[in-house]
C-alpha cells in the first residue's frame, strides 16, 4: 500500500528559552489523515513541539512545512491549523454559537452558510439546542466539545490537541477518547494530539512519538512501540515492565537473572551488554514442575480487577513483576517461564559515564565543573583534554546536597530487577547515570561524590 | 451584650464623624449666609449663582477645566496603563518582577516629588506652563494606578484566549480589539474611575504644573480662595453636588457588580 503524502515535515527543529534546551534536533514527518500522538513526561518539550506547530513561538532554528508549504515564518493566523486548547480557551463573553463562529465570521462567510455549519458540528459533537447557552454555564466536558467544534468547524487540513481531556475524570476521558477516534475517522482530516497519558496514546493513534528531554526517542505504531521499544525510556514509560541488564552471549542466546534464555534477536556481538525487556504479562508464573526455566518465591501478590499483579524475587536475588489471571498466595516457591518471542532486547545507550576533561596537574582533572583529585599519577600535560570515565555503580550519591562534589536532580529512575539506573542532572544540565541499590524519588535533589580510586582518564 | 453595644457605637461614631462635615455643608449649600453655620433661611440662590457667568465665573471656569482635565487624563491613562499591563503581563518573570516595582514606585512616591519633579522637566525641556502640561502631570501619576488595575484582570484570563483568537485566523489586532478588551473592560473601567477621581482632587501636582497664565482647577481656586480670606459661599453647593454625583456613580458601579455575580 502507497503511503498518503506528508502533510507536516519537521526539519532539524530545535528550541531553547534563555540557556534551557527545550527542543533537540526534531526530525518528525506527519502524514495526511493520520493520527499522531506526541507523548512524554511532563517537561518533555511536547507541548512546546505543538505551539511550534500551531505558529505561537518561533523555533530557534529548523524549519517547518505544511501542505508543502514552508510555514517557518508564518503567523499562527495565517496557518491552516486549528487548536483545542488543554484548558480549552473558550471566549467566555461569547455565547457557545459566537464562539464556534469566530472563525467563519472571520472569514467572511454569508450568515446562512456560517450558521449552516455551526449547525453541523454543535450535532457533531452532540451539543445540539445549546447554541444559545452561556460558555460559562457548561460542564467541563460539554466546554471540551464546543472547544473541539470550535476548531473543526474551520475544517483545517491539521488539527492540533494539546491534552485536551487532561482536566476531565476518568469517566469523561474515557467516553471523549472514543468520540475523538470517531471524529477522527469521520473528518478524515489529520490529528496531532499531545498527551503525557501512555494508555489514552496507544487507545487513539496511528502514529506515536515518545519524547524525552526534549529529543525524539521512538516513532512507531502502538503495537510496535509497546512491543520493541526502542529503549529502556520508551520500555519503561509505555505500559509495564521489567528491564533488566543482559549479555548477549552469541545470536539467539542471552543471559539475565543469571540465566541463559533462547531469544529471536540477532546481529548483536558475542558477550554484548544489552537491556532486556519483559513485559509483566509476558512472563508465565505456574506450580513447581519441569517446564520451569527458572524459579522464585512471591512476595507481593495484589488483585487488579482483571488479573493479579505479583512480585516475585529469585534465588538470585532479581525482582519481576508478573500479571496472570491465576493467583499465587505470597511465600509460595513459583515456576517461572519466558518464551523467546516475549524477550525484547536492546542495545544499551551506554556502558559508562564519560565526561570530557582538563588536566589541571598530574594529581586533579577538572569536568563537570568541579575539580577532582586522582589516585594515581597521569603523565599528560597539564592544561590537555582528555575523556573521563566512571562506573555507574561508583558514583555515591548522598542525602545531603552540601556533602557531595556536585550537586544535581535526580531526573529519571530505572529499577534493574536488583538494583536502580538513575539519571541525575547537574546545574549545568550534565547527565551522570547511577546505579544504586538506595531508593530515591523523582527530582530528589543529592549531593555527588566520585572517588578518587574510580576515574580513569582515557588519554586522547 | 455590652460588647455588642460598645462595637455598634463605635461603628456609629466613626460614621458620624467621617459623615458629619459633608452633611453640614449639604445643608447650609441651602441657606445664603456668607458664613458657614449662619442659618438665614432656605434658599436656592447659591446653586444658581454657580452657574451664572459673571460674579462667580472663575469658579465655574475652574470646575470645567477640572473635569475636563479630568476625563481627558483620565481617559489616556486607562489607553497607557492598559497597554503597559499587557506588556508588563508578557514579560519573562524576572522582568516583569522589576518592571512592577517600578510601577508602584510612582504611587508610593510622595506627591511633592513628583509634583516638583515634572516641574523641573517641563521647564527644562520649555514647555510653556498651562493645560498641556496638567494633563501631562496627572497621566503620568495616574497610569499605574490603571496598571495595577488591569494586570490583576490578565492573571484571571485564560492564558490561551489570545493564542486561541490568532489560531482562528484573527489578526493580532482584531483578536486584541474582540477577545482581550472585552476580558480587560472591567479592569479598564474601574482604572478610568479611579484615575479621573485622583485627577479631579489633585492639588499638589497641579499646582506645580498648572503655570501662571490663569488657569485654575477647584483645588487651586479653593487654595486660592481660602488665603484671600473666607470660603465664597458657593463652594458649599459645589461640594454637595460633587458628593451626591460621586455618590450616584458608586451606587451604580455596585448594583453592577451584584448583577455580574449573579
Amino acid at each position: 500500500m502507497q503511503k498518503p503524502e506528508p502533510i507536516i515535515t519537521i526539519e532539524h527543529v530545535s528550541h531553547s528559552f534563555g540557556d534551557k534546551i527545550v527542543l533537540d534536533d526534531i526530525n518528525l514527518v506527519v502524514r495526511k489523515g493520520e493520527f499522531v500522538t506526541i507523548l512524554g513526561p511532563s517537561g518533555c518539550g511536547k507541548t512546546t513541539l505543538l505551539r511550534l506547530i500551531a505558529g505561537f513561538q518561533k523555533a530557534s532554528e529548523g524549519k517547518f512545512t505544511l501542505g508543502g508549504t514552508d510555514v517557518t515564518e508564518t503567523p499562527p493566523h495565517h496557518r491552516p491549523v486549528n487548536t483545542v486548547f488543554q484548558k480549552y480557551a473558550l471566549f467566555p463573553h461569547l455565547n457557545v454559537y459566537q464562539n464556534i463562529a469566530f472563525g467563519l465570521n472571520l472569514k467572511k462567510l454569508p450568515s446562512a452558510d456560517i450558521k449552516r455549519k455551526v449547525m453541523h458540528v454543535l450535532k457533531m459533537v452532540t451539543m445540539t439546542d445549546y447554541e444559545e447557552r452561556d460558555v460559562g454555564s457548561l460542564s467541563g466536558g460539554q466546554q471540551q466539545r464546543v472547544a473541539i467544534a470550535r476548531a473543526i468547524v474551520n475544517e483545517p487540513q491539521v488539527l492540533l490537541l494539546d491534552e485536551p481531556l487532561a482536566a476531565l475524570d476518568l469517566k469523561m476521558r474515557k467516553d471523549m477518547q472514543m468520540e475523538i477516534r470517531a471524529m477522527h475517522k469521520k473528518l478524515g482530516i489529520t490529528f496531532v494530539y499531545v498527551t503525557h497519558d501512555q494508555e489514552e496514546a496507544l487507545t487513539l493513534s496511528d502514529t506515536i512519538v515518545v519524547m524525552s528531554e526534549g529529543k525524539i526517542q521512538q516513532i512507531g505504531t502502538p503495537t510496535e512501540i509497546y512491543n520493541e521499544p526502542a529503549n529502556a525510556f520508551v520500555a519503561d514509560f509505555i505500559g509495564e515492565s521489567n528491564i533488566m541488564n543482559g549479555v548477549m552471549i552469541k545470536d539467539s542466546l542471552v543471559e539475565f537473572a543469571d540465566h541463559q534464555f533462547e531469544c529471536v534477536d540477532k546481529g548483536f556481538g558475542q558477550n554484548e551488554p544489552v537491556d532486556v525487556v519483559l513485559r509483566p504479562e509476558d512472563i508465565y508464573i505456574f506450580e513447581l514442575s519441569e517446564a520451569a526455566q527458572f524459579t522464585g518465591t512471591v512476595t507481593s501478590c495484589i488483585f487488579k480487577g482483571v488479573h493479579y499483579e505479583m512480585m516475585v524475587i529469585t534465588p538470585e536475588g532479581y525482582e519481576f513483576l508478573i500479571q496472570d489471571y491465576h493467583n499465587f498466595e505470597v511465600g509460595r516457591t513459583v515456576s517461572l517461564l519466558v518464551k523467546p518471542n516475549d524477550i525484547h532486547v536492546m542495545k544499551k545507550e551506554r556502558l559508562i559515564n564519560t565526561f570530557e576533561g582538563v588536566v589541571i596537574d598530574k594529581t586533579q582533572v577538572r569536568f563537570l565543573g568541579h575539580t577532582f583529585k586522582l589516585d594515581e599519577k597521569i603523565s599528560v600535560a597539564n592544561g590537555s583534554k582528555v575523556k573521563v570515565a566512571v562506573d555507574f555503580n561508583k558514583i555515591i550519591l548522598q542525602d545531603n546536597e552540601e556533602d557531595g562534589m556536585i550537586r544535581g536532580d535526580v531526573r529519571f529512575i530505572l529499577y534493574k530487577g536488583d538494583h536502580y539506573h538513575l539519571t541525575v542532572v547537574t546545574k549545568d544540565q550534565e547527565h551522570i547515570f547511577v546505579d544504586t541499590n538506595d531508593v530515591w524519588d523523582d527530582g530528589d535533589r543529592i549531593g555527588i561524590t566520585i572517588p578518587p580510586e574510580s576515574i580513569q582518564i582515557i588519554n586522547q | 451584650m455590652i460588647k455588642r453595644i460598645l462595637s455598634r457605637s463605635y461603628l456609629g461614631v466613626l460614621l458620624i464623624m467621617l459623615y458629619a462635615p459633608i452633611l453640614i455643608i449639604i445643608i447650609f449649600s441651602f441657606t445664603e449666609s456668607k458664613v458657614l453655620g449662619n442659618w438665614t433661611g432656605f434658599s436656592f440662590k447659591l446653586y444658581t449663582s454657580i452657574f451664572k457667568s459673571g460674579v462667580h465665573h472663575s469658579l465655574s471656569n475652574a470646575l470645567w477645566n477640572t473635569l475636563i482635565i479630568g476625563l481627558i487624563s483620565a481617559f489616556a491613562s486607562m489607553i497607557l496603563g492598559t497597554m503597559a499591563a499587557i506588556g508588563i503581563y508578557n514579560l519573562r518573570p524576572r522582568a516583569r518582577k522589576t518592571v512592577q516595582l517600578l510601577n508602584t514606585i510612582p504611587i508610593l512616591n510622595p506627591d511633592i516629588i513628583t509634583a516638583i519633579s515634572l516641574f523641573l522637566l517641563f521647564i527644562s525641556l520649555g514647555f510653556s506652563q498651562g493645560y498641556t502640561t496638567v494633563i501631562l502631570a496627572h497621566i503620568t501619576f495616574c497610569t499605574p494606578y490603571v496598571v495595577l488595575s488591569v494586570l490583576p484582570r490578565l492573571r484571571r484570563m485564560n492564558e490561551n484566549l489570545y493564542e486561541a483568537a490568532l489560531d482562528l485566523g484573527a489578526t493580532p489586532f482584531y483578536a486584541l480589539r474582540k477577545i482581550m478588551l472585552p476580558e480587560l473592560k472591567p479592569g479598564m473601567i474601574s482604572g478610568f474611575i479611579l484615575a479621573f477621581t485622583l485627577s479631579i482632587d489633585d492639588f499638589v501636582v497641579t499646582l506645580f504644573t498648572i503655570g501662571n497664565q490663569g488657569l485654575e482647577t477647584l483645588s487651586t481656586y479653593i487654595y486660592a480662595d481660602a488665603r484671600k480670606g473666607g470660603l465664597t459661599p458657593e463652594l458649599r453647593p459645589l461640594s454637595a453636588i460633587i458628593f451626591i454625583t460621586v455618590l450616584v456613580l458608586l451606587l451604580f458601579i455596585n448594583q453592577r457588580s451584584v448583577k455580574k455575580k449573579r
